[in-house]
């Protein structure tokens, strides 16, 4: 460490006066509220009417700070999405961050401002939390995890049962900018430009969505392996296929074109603010204009529909108008030169 | 008339209108010529056949067959052992292309070596390998070199950078092949029937048209080097089947923006300079006279096998494996007893199914919608 | 093993080394393999080298005869 910069020691986990500091100083400076204030062991809320949707995710994201983001956006966006998609409304999270020995404080500060920007922007609350403070090379930097509790709302998406042949497939906005982004600044490939994360929060999208198209079948935010997996994940063992048109999804030319630098597939590439839905054919024109009236999904587009002779298999409609099938993705992907 | 769409847009290459209609012509053509066998020797052909829907939009007009080259595919296994044995010797860091992670060697692959501590980085460029040596005096990389005529030129500049800067820390593991001589074994082999040569464009920008007139004249095989965009395949596929049609064995080159008849003079002097063709072994293909490249010995200094010894022999094949026999298309991807059961993707027991562009790994992925 | 993709040469920022730009991204690139690289120049990018130049003539000629192609076969797409 140069100089005496202010960095988070392995005593601020510790649950003393430096654990204090860190809680009232840093974090309570960025989450504050009557709930969390009051630093009880558990925060006491409201129960909703109606069912509870509650979901949990950790962030390891490498590199920390990324075109478009950090992990402290991606944790909130995260959480919110997961209930957004669910069809319920965000309601509170919680906030657990485990620090290495050495973390630098500003850094901190600026993860949890990320965090608190989105937050208040979806008139979220952290109302709990923790902090734990572990040895050097125990974590790379900082893991944050997540959980979220909402309310479910109606209409609320009403499952894969509900999948019919002739549905259609509908994509919020443009794939795999987070994937190709935060690949981009990894040691080795140095690629500057354009490329930002789509990371955003999705419940305004969502919502509308379901209310335009309140028969809507599935909605899942494309994050690892992108928009592919979760089209696997749909179709998987069921009796209909998904056949994609490939000049319809929507991909920027950044991305696009560091894909075909490095030999990587669009489809398979992560996203953080993006999602996928599939609606009755006949509620998806008013479902495409309502994500279009948002600033947030004006380049959403129907890419797809469901089909009946290809169970269980995703396909391609190539550009060419020959067709291939997208496979699952495998793993991380390596960028190539063959 | 609507003017020309901008030529250095990858979109001027991808127009739906005019694969159709290439398209027709080649069914077209077929029907006259009868079944014609084509071969793809580049393994970024054979994705590319697969992923544009090429492949589909021809159906079974034409035969397309993948050919051997696939440089992650034909090297032999001992080179992953090598490099994951550097991997986990003490202050040795390997520098690895992303397409060779995955490969399995007798021993597993760099990514399982990585994993069990092994020191590898994946670099898209050998620049980047030379950046780590020249920032890390104490580490010895090793840039894990595999490729052919269209990548190892790149590595050799890489070398000549070395020694100018002096970088006595950065070494290479040569396992780059030259594809001439393979197509020499190819086409003389007994059984394989074949009515032209899909040629790689990328290598052929390197070494020019000449190389394959000895093919098309010693084995009587229409040659057409091509380019990867779905429209340049489509046109390679036409002049091939046109020159069955005519009953000609010409050199054709579809690729031109890219490819010049002499070819790269500049990179090749490069590539020379620190290597010359030397005997080697292709998996599928056995031993090529001058199929690959070994240091010149006053590179020898950045040659790894001499500077860091190891003591490691060949690697035997997989029980099973018939990546030898798929390389060389006597058996397609489907006909191999593993195939999609005890070799797949996130389990593959040969080459040919991890790599990248492996003829096994393109069925897999992009093929078979019955 | 050949994959290369058509950028532009946006500077030069050594005897042998420059920026490279696709669709708004870019980065730096050896220009060792090519004979007189100039900002504005169309190259072939492969693991960070330029490898050969692009021709645009030639790639106007190649167009060209797919024009040729569309019309004769009366430019329709398949069902």
């Amino acid at each position: 460490m140069t100089r005496a910069e202010p960095a988070i020691l392995l005593a601020h986990g510790g649950g003393g006066r430096l654990a204090r500091d860190l809680l009232r100083g840093v974090v309570l400076k960025h989450f504050s509220n009557t709930t969390l204030d009051a630093l009880g062991d558990a925060a006491l809320l409201q129960a909703p009417t109606g069912r509870l949707a509650f979901t949990t995710d950790s962030f390891v994201v490498n590199p920390l700070f990324f075109p478009g983001g950090d992990i402290g956006k991606l944790a909130a966006c995260g959480t919110i999405n997961d209930l957004a998609v669910s069809g319920a409304r965000p309601l509170a999270l919680s906030c657990a961050l485990i620090i290495e020995e050495g973390f630098p404080a500003h850094d901190l500060e600026v993860i949890l401002e990320s965090m608190k920007t989105v937050l208040e922007s979806e008139g979220v609350a952290v109302v709990t939390g923790d902090t734990k403070v572990v040895e050097r090379g125990a974590a790379h930097g900082l893991f944050i995890n997540t959980a979220g509790i909402g309310a479910v709302q109606d209409p609320a998406p009403a499952g894969a049962h509900a999948v019919r042949p002739g549905d259609a497939v509908l994509v919020s906005g443009p794939i795999g900018d987070h994937g190709m982004a935060v690949l981009a600044c990894r040691e080795g490939l140095e690629f500057q430009g354009e490329l930002r994360s789509d990371c955003a929060p999705l419940y305004a999208p969502a919502r509308a969505l379901l209310m335009a198209a309140p028969e809507t079948r599935l909605i899942r935010d494309a994050t690892r392996g992108g928009l592919a997996a979760i089209l696997h994940e749909w179709c998987e063992d069921r009796d209909w296929g998904v056949e994609l048109d490939e000049a319809a999804i929507p991909v920027r030319p950044e991305t696009a074109a560091l894909c075909g630098i490095l030999g990587l597939d669009p489809l398979h590439a992560a996203n953080e603010g993006t999602f996928a839905a599939v609606v009755p054919a006949d509620q998806a024109q008013a479902a495409l204009q309502a994500l279009h009236s948002l600033p947030a999904t004006h380049g959403a587009a129907i890419i797809g529909r469901i089909r009946a002779d290809f169970p269980g298999r995703v396909v391609l409609d190539t550009r060419i108008r020959g067709r291939r099938i997208v496979d699952r993705p495998a793993g991380d992907p390596f960028p190539r030169i063959c | 008339m609507n003017p020309l769409p901008d030529p250095m847009a990858p979109q001027a290459f991808r127009d739906p209108g005019v694969a159709a209609a290439l398209a027709r012509r080649i069914r077209r053509l077929a029907e006259r010529t009868g079944p014609a066998a084509l071969m793809e020797v580049c393994g970024t052909h054979t994705v590319a056949l697969f992923r544009s829907g090429v492949r589909a939009l021809l159906g079974d007009c034409v035969t397309l067959l993948s050919g051997p080259g696939c440089p992650v595919c034909v090297t032999p296994a001992d080179i992953v052992d090598r490099a994951a044995a550097y991997a986990k010797t003490p202050g040795v860091t390997v520098a690895t292309y992303g397409d060779m992670m995955r490969v399995p060697g007798s021993r597993g692959s760099l990514d399982q070596a990585r994993a069990a501590g092994g020191q590898v980085r994946v670099v898209y460029s050998p620049s980047d390998a030379l950046a780590l040596a020249a920032k890390n005096p104490d580490m010895r990389v090793v840039f894990l070199g595999v490729g052919f005529e269209t990548t190892a030129p790149a590595a050799a500049a890489a070398v000549l950078h070395a020694r100018r800067d002096g970088l006595d820390n950065f070494m290479v593991l040569n396992a780059h092949k030259l594809i001439p001589p393979a197509l020499h074994a190819l086409a003389a082999m007994p059984g394989l029937k074949l009515d032209g040569l899909i040629c790689p464009g990328h290598v052929s920008a390197i070494i020019g048209l000449g190389p394959y007139r000895e093919v098309t004249g010693k084995h009587n095989l229409p040659c057409v080097v091509t380019g990867f965009e779905p429209l340049d395949l489509l046109q390679g596929i036409l002049m091939l089947l046109e020159q069955k049609a005519r009953g000609e064995a010409a050199v054709e080159n579809q690729y031109a923006r890219a490819v010049r008849p002499q070819g790269n003079p500049r990179a090749r002097d490069i590539l020379f300079q620190v290597f010359e063709p030397a005997d080697a072994v292709w998996r599928g293909l056995g031993a090529v006279p001058g199929g690959g490249m070994a240091f010149r010995e006053e590179f020898d200094a950045f040659d790894a096998a001499a500077r860091i010894p190891l003591d490691i022999g060949p690697a035997p094949d997989p029980p099973g494996c018939r990546c030898a026999a798929v390389l060389v298309a006597a058996v397609k991807p489907p006909e191999c007893p593993l195939f999609a059961n005890r070799c797949a993707p996130d389990h593959p027991v040969g080459p040919c199914m991890v790599s990248s562009e492996g003829a096994c790994a393109a069925h897999y992925k992009y093929g078979d919608l019955s | 093993m050949c994959l290369a993709v058509p950028v532009r040469i946006e500077k030069l920022t050594g005897p042998a080394t420059g920026v490279i730009s696709l669709s708004g991204i870019s980065r730096a690139v050896d220009l060792s393999l090519i004979e007189d690289p100039q900002p504005g120049d169309f190259v072939l990018l492969h693991a960070g080298f330029a490898i050969e130049k692009v021709d645009e003539a030639e790639a106007l000629r190649t167009l060209e005869l797919f024009r040729e192609a569309l019309e004769q076969e009366g430019g329709q797409e398949p069902p």
